[in-house]
Parts: structure tokens; C-alpha cells; sequence
């Protein structure tokens, strides 16, 4: 593997690469990556950087914390403040900050029960440790997370646990996709002749598509006629999928390819797909920056109702006022990149964020806080 | 003596005499601290640089050194950042009640040894000891008072544009040390702490009358960190390229599997040195032929902020396939309490 990973970061390699990219990069191109990992690994490969000055990197709702929708986090907070509840999250979506500052750590801090877990399996411990408490699993991110979800959920039901349950606030990727090629997404805060000009090409996620396969994407270049490409995460292998995304843009012939055939499958992993599909169905879903997708989220399916959390609970999603100044939406949404907003870097740093997109390790705006120049 | 100390140990009555002279004492001897005085009285002049810091790593022991020694390498080698001499050295313990004595024994040859080979005397100390949780087992403070003989001397706002950055040696070992023998787990076979004092490298240089704008040791934080200070108290931009600063391949290797950078490990036994790039060759001659210093090398330069090379304060890291990104300091530690 490490060979390998030395063969992926070759210098040569990557020169030869980024000679391809050059040839077929006349004309202004604009790719989006829906992925934070990918974010991170082009900022931290240099890549970025070397890239022609006619390419334009987006980075889109790939980063779970960042498409994470306003009301979810805020129903998320109110339901920490509930009494004999234990809420259990990934460590990313502690500091996300809601409409009026507000957060999972700072509800913490107040005396709220909130751990953090490396897998929701481990909720499953918690209930089963204090039967008086209900245990809430934040169920967040994409197509890579929720087949664990569902099969906590079914584990769940074996052991016949009736104090836990899921916030289900999963999204679907490919929804997402199709929503900003239909219809391209506007604000009034960013004229549409200076940057919001459209995706040229899709660098489509490496660990998501693992799940999903390729077929799902097919409609990117069917019906809209972009190309997309599967990428992995070393230099190589972006380079590899840039080079392919503008050679199919030159040669009028978008498709949708896998470069990353040492881990995705065309057909993807049908068995976690089987155990998603037992849990869960396709529901609306909000988006931070795209707002309410049709079918692009994932429910419970009525047979396992007693694990959603909002129904269980009594609660519903409730419209949040927006982040006064706060350009994550446009961000995601590729209409801007981040240092176009005019809180970045100035009241909104890692130190202090004031939107999702600067709080996870992989959101778009921290990549270009620490990686950008 | 009983096993364990007790809060007795730290009372100032008998026990805490006898803890002193038996296990402190013998094992610093020099005629200062036999003095047993409330103060140490010093002789020394000229220009003083004095530091201090306090230990609180844990594990105590681990992988090529502990607490003891780490205590005495740190505040010599923060002496030394100077261009200055280290000659005397105070500590002062904080011990938890119920704490091994064989442990604290253990702690203590360790200084004597340390501060033997560095040729600095502990010359003033005290002894606390605590009730049970107020600290973790032991905590060290030692304080280090060195004689300047850089003229002018180095300092963090020294870096001009046009110097070259060098490194006396592999970066990230001490923070991977601690870290993996904290874990509890051996990640690779050949990872151990770098702690050492190099203030005789450092002296070479500065006896050798090489022109040194800056010295500091890349502890907290790592390389990655330091550069970024200096980058700051210069105002001056520092590149350096990914692919010559050294780093141990088990470092490599494991800090990848547990999702730690190691430019942004702790080192205890490395100095970063800029010089100007005329002195760069000279300097690394001279680095490389003293102790602790055999795998010295040139990882950058120091460069005018412009446009083009980037803002004041920023470090630039040119990565292995020829791009370039911002090496920024952490948000926060990635490991906490490794000295």
C-alpha cells in the first residue's frame, strides 16, 4: 500500500499529469468536488495551486457538517436541553454554531449529556447503560455513514432497546447533483455574471461512491452532458480525473468514468445498500445553501418509526432565521468561493466561526483558511 | 524511608529533610546546593538569559527519556536559543501524595545525569508534595539562567529575507514517542523521544563566529508552529519544501496511521538555525560534525512578503509534487501535555 502511495505522490508522474491538464485547459473550466476529503487532499497536495489559471475549484455539499440544514442543527441544540436525553454525535458537529451562536458544546458545557462517538454502534452501549435516559444518535453525512446508521438501527431492534433512537438527517448525493444542474441556484447576494457561472465538471466522491457504484451518477452526463469522474485521494489520482474531466469536455464526449477502480466497484456495495434500504426510504431532504430537495434525504420507513427521534420526541424542523452575513449557502452551492464572503477570515476564523463551512476539519472555507495563500 | 510519599514528605519537617538530602542532594552534588541555603548565591556576568518552564508530560517515562531528563533538556536547550551558555538550573517538584519513591529515585538520576552531561548545576530547588488529584503523579519545574556570548544575538524577530532555514535533524520523534507510549502500543520499533540538549551545537556555531539570526527549538507545536512564530516576529515569509525536511520513516509511518502531521509534532532535541545563505554551508558543517546534529540539513529560505510570495507572517510549504500551500499553525494541540 505504502508503494503504492509513493507511486500516486510521484512527481513525475503528476508533471506528466499536469502537462495533460494544461493541453486541454485553454477555454475557462469549472469543476466542483462534492467531498471533503477531496477538498483537503487538493489544497494539501499543492495541487490547487498548480492548477491553470483558466480552472476554477468549487467546493460543493460534500462535507456532512456543512449541508447539515440550519433547522436540523437547531433541533438538534433544543433537543439537548431536554431533559433525560443523551445525545450522541460525531465531534465535527459539536462547534457548529447555530442562528444565534449557539452550539452542542456550548450546551455541554451548560450540563447537557452529549458524547461524542467514533461509531453510532457505540449508542447502543449508552442505552443500554441507562435504561431512564433516551439515547439520540445525530445522524448526519452521506451515502458513506448511513448504512452504519441503519445497521445500528436494526442491531438496535434485535436487542429490543426502546431508549434509542436517530435525529435521521441523512442526505443522498446524486439528488443533490441533479438539483444544481436542473436548476442552477441563485442568490441575490451574487451576480450571476461574476462567478456563478455554472459546473463544467463533477470530481465525484471516492468514499461515497464505494457505497453507491457509478451507474448513479450516469444521468450527469446522459441528461445534462457534463463529464464526472470518480477520484481517489492521492495527487495521481485527482490529476488523473482533472486531465479525463477536460479531455471529455475537448473531445465533446462527457461520460461518467471511475478512476478510482482500486476501491469502487461499478456496482457499488449492494449489501450495505440491502441494509440501508431495509431501514430507511427516500424523503425530502433539507440542504444548507440549496434548501428543500425533493427525494434527497433518507426517513425511516414506517416499520421502524419508533427509532425516529423527531416523532418519538415530538419534535418538527422549524425555519431558523439565517446566519446574519454568512455565506456558507453560496459557498456550497458553488457560487462562490470562500473568500468572497465578507466574514472570511475576519469575524469568522477556525478560532471563531461563525458558519459550518469554517467549523469542520473538511469544509470549504477552514480548507482555504489553512491551506490558501 | 517509607515506599510511597506522603504529604509528610513535603511538610518541611524531618521527612521532607530527609527526602532532600537523600534523594536530591547526593544525586545533584555541588557545593552550591550542598549549601542548603534559602538562595543559591551565583557568581556570573555579562549579558544573563533565563528561562523557565514547567513539565507535566505524561506518560512520566517513556521511549528515550522521562521527565527527569526532559526537564533539564528543555530549559538548557531554551537558554541556549539565546546564543547563551547554560550554567545553572533550578527545579522545583510538585509530586502526588502516594506517589513511588523508586519512581521519584528514578526521576532524579535522570536530572543529575542529564544535568552532569550538559554541564549545568541544579543549584537551588524545592519540593512540594500534594494531596491525591490535585496533580498527576509529578510535576516538574525548572528554571535555566545561561550566559550570553552571541553578539548580536539571536532572536525570534532575526529572520531577513534571503536566509536560508536549516534543521539539526529528523523532526517528530518526541511527540510520536509520547504519544504511541501513551496509547500503550509499540506503532513502530524505532521510534523514541529525541530529548537531548544541544546547546553545544548551538555553541559551536556561535564560537565559530557563524553570522546566526535565529535559533529556536521547534517544541509545542512542532516545526510547523515555530516557523509560523518566527515567520510572525520577523514579518518576513518562510518557505520550505516538504520533501527536504527530514522525517524518520516509522515517524512517518505511524504518525499516518493515527492521523497526526508530523511537522506538527513536538521535538526536544532539534534547533531550527537561519542563517544568511552564504553561511548556510559553514553552518551546516559545523551542525553536522557536533552532537546531535549528524543529519542537519537545509529545508527553506526566508523570503520579502510580496503578492506574489505571500503576506507577511505566512509560512509556504512546497509540496512534493511542486505545488505550494500555507503551513498554518493549529487551531490547537494535536496532542496535549507532551512536555
Amino acid at each position: 500500500m505504502l508503494n503504492l502511495k509513493g507511486k500516486l505522490n510521484d512527481p513525475e508522474l503528476c508533471g506528466r499529469l499536469l502537462e495533460r491538464i494544461r493541453k486541454s485547459a485553454e477555454r475557462p473550466f469549472r469543476f466542483m468536488e462534492v467531498c471533503g476529503t477531496h477538498t483537503v487532499a487538493l489544497f494539501r497536495s499543492g495541487i490547487v495551486s498548480m492548477l491553470p489559471k483558466t480552472m476554477t475549484h468549487l467546493s460543493g455539499p460534500g462535507c456532512p457538517v456543512c449541508v447539515t440544514h440550519d433547522s436540523e442543527i437547531a433541533a438538534a441544540i433544543a433537543l439537548a436541553g431536554q431533559d433525560n436525553v443523551h445525545l450522541a454525535t460525531f465531534g465535527d458537529l459539536m462547534r457548529v454554531p447555530g442562528p444565534k451562536g449557539e452550539s452542542l458544546k456550548k450546551a455541554k458545557a451548560a450540563g447537557a449529556r452529549i458524547d461524542v462517538v467514533y461509531s453510532p454502534l457505540e449508542c447502543l452501549e449508552l442505552a443500554g447503560a441507562d435504561k431512564s435516559v433516551e439515547v439520540v444518535f445525530i445522524g448526519v453525512g452521506f451515502e458513506t455513514t448511513s448504512p452504519a446508521v441503519a445497521a445500528t438501527v436494526l442491531e438496535a431492534k434485535r436487542r429490543g432497546l426502546k431508549n434509542f433512537s436517530v435525529l435521521c438527517f441523512h442526505k443522498l448525493v446524486p439528488p443533490a447533483l441533479r438539483a444544481l444542474l436542473a436548476a442552477p441556484p441563485v442568490s441575490p447576494r451574487v451576480k450571476s455574471d461574476s462567478e456563478g457561472a455554472g459546473i463544467d465538471g463533477f470530481l465525484l466522491p471516492g468514499h461515497v461512491s464505494t457505497i453507491l457504484g457509478v451507474e448513479a451518477y450516469d444521468f450527469i452526463a446522459a441528461q445534462y452532458g457534463k463529464p464526472a469522474v470518480v477520484a481517489g485521494f492521492e495527487p495521481a489520482d485527482l490529476l488523473q480525473a482533472l486531465a479525463q474531466l477536460l479531455e471529455m469536455r475537448k473531445n465533446g464526449t462527457p461520460q461518467v468514468r471511475n478512476e478510482y477502480v482500486r476501491a469502487v466497484h461499478r456496482q457499488g456495495n449492494p449489501k450495505a445498500r440491502e441494509i440501508l434500504n431495509q431501514v430507511f426510504e427516500v424523503g425530502n431532504a433539507r440542504w444548507r445553501g440549496l434548501g428543500l430537495i425533493p427525494e434527497s434525504g433518507l426517513q425511516f420507513r414506517p416499520e421502524f418509526a419508533e427509532y425516529d427521534a423527531l416523532a418519538k420526541l415530538g419534535l418538527s424542523l422549524k425555519d431558523t432565521p439565517p446566519i446574519p452575513g454568512c455565506m456558507c449557502g453560496e459557498a456550497l452551492a458553488g457560487l462562490i468561493q470562500p473568500p468572497r464572503c465578507p466574514l472570511f477570515g475576519k469575524r469568522c476564523t477556525p478560532q471563531n466561526p461563525v458558519g459550518p463551512c469554517m467549523v469542520s476539519t473538511e469544509g470549504s472555507c477552514a480548507a482555504y483558511y489553512n491551506y490558501g495563500f | 524511608m517509607n515506599d510511597i510519599l506522603l504529604l509528610d514528605h513535603g511538610s518541611g519537617g524531618k521527612a521532607s529533610h530527609r527526602l532532600i538530602n537523600e534523594v536530591f542532594v547526593s544525586r545533584f552534588s555541588n557545593p552550591v546546593l550542598a549549601g542548603l541555603n534559602d538562595a543559591a548565591r551565583l557568581e556570573i556576568s555579562g549579558p544573563l538569559a533565563m528561562s523557565t518552564d514547567s513539565y507535566t508530560v505524561d506518560p512520566i517515562f517513556f521511549p528515550g527519556g522521562d521527565i527527569g531528563s526532559l526537564a533539564v533538556h528543555g530549559t538548557v536547550n531554551d537558554v541556549a536559543m539565546l546564543g547563551a551558555e547554560p550554567l545553572f538550573i533550578s527545579c522545583g517538584f510538585i509530586i502526588e501524595e502516594g506517589f513511588a519513591l523508586n519512581q521519584l529515585i528514578r526521576i532524579a538520576d535522570s536530572m543529575a545525569l542529564a544535568a552532569r552531561s550538559a554541564g549545568v548545576s541544579i543549584v537551588t530547588g524545592d519540593t512540594k508534595v500534594v494531596p491525591k488529584g490535585a496533580v498527576d503523579k509529578v510535576f516538574i519545574n525548572t528554571t535555566g539562567l545561561g550566559r550570553i556570548i552571541a553578539e548580536p544575538m539571536p532572536h525570534g524577530g532575526g529572520a531577513k529575507a534571503g536566509d536560508a532555514v536549516l534543521i539539526s535533524g529528523p523532526v517528530g520523534d518526541h511527540g510520536l514517542a509520547v504519544m504511541s507510549s501513551r496509547a500503550g502500543i509499540m506503532l513502530a520499533a524505532d521510534v523514541k523521544s529525541d530529548s537531548a540538549a544541544i546547546h553545544e551545537m548551538v555553541l559551536n556555531l556561535i564560537r565559530a563566529e557563524v553570522e546566526v539570526h535565529v535559533l529556536r527549538d521547534p517544541t509545542r507545536g512542532g516545526l510547523a508552529t515555530t516557523l509560523n512564530e518566527i515567520a510572525g516576529q520577523s514579518q518576513v515569509v518562510i518557505e520550505v519544501e516538504q520533501a527536504g525536511i527530514p522525517v524518520r520513516s516509522g515517524v512517518a509511518q505511524a504518525a499516518s496511521v493515527l492521523g497526526l502531521d508530523p511537522l506538527y509534532l513536538a521535538c526536544e532535541g532539534r534547533v531550527i538555525v537561519i542563517v544568511p545563505e552564504q553561511a548556510a554551508g559553514r553552518a551546516l558543517e559545523i551542525m553536522r560534525s557536533s552532537p546531535h546534529g549528524g543529519q542537519a540539513c537545509r529545508i527553506g529560505s526566508v523570503l520579502a512578503p510580496d503578492p506574489d510570495s505571500g503576506r507577511p507572517g505566512q509560512v509556504l510549504l512546497q509540496t512534493p509534487i511542486g505545488g505550494k500551500r500555507l503551513l498554518s499553525m493549529l487551531e490547537g494541540e494535536q496532542l496535549p501535555r507532551i512536555c
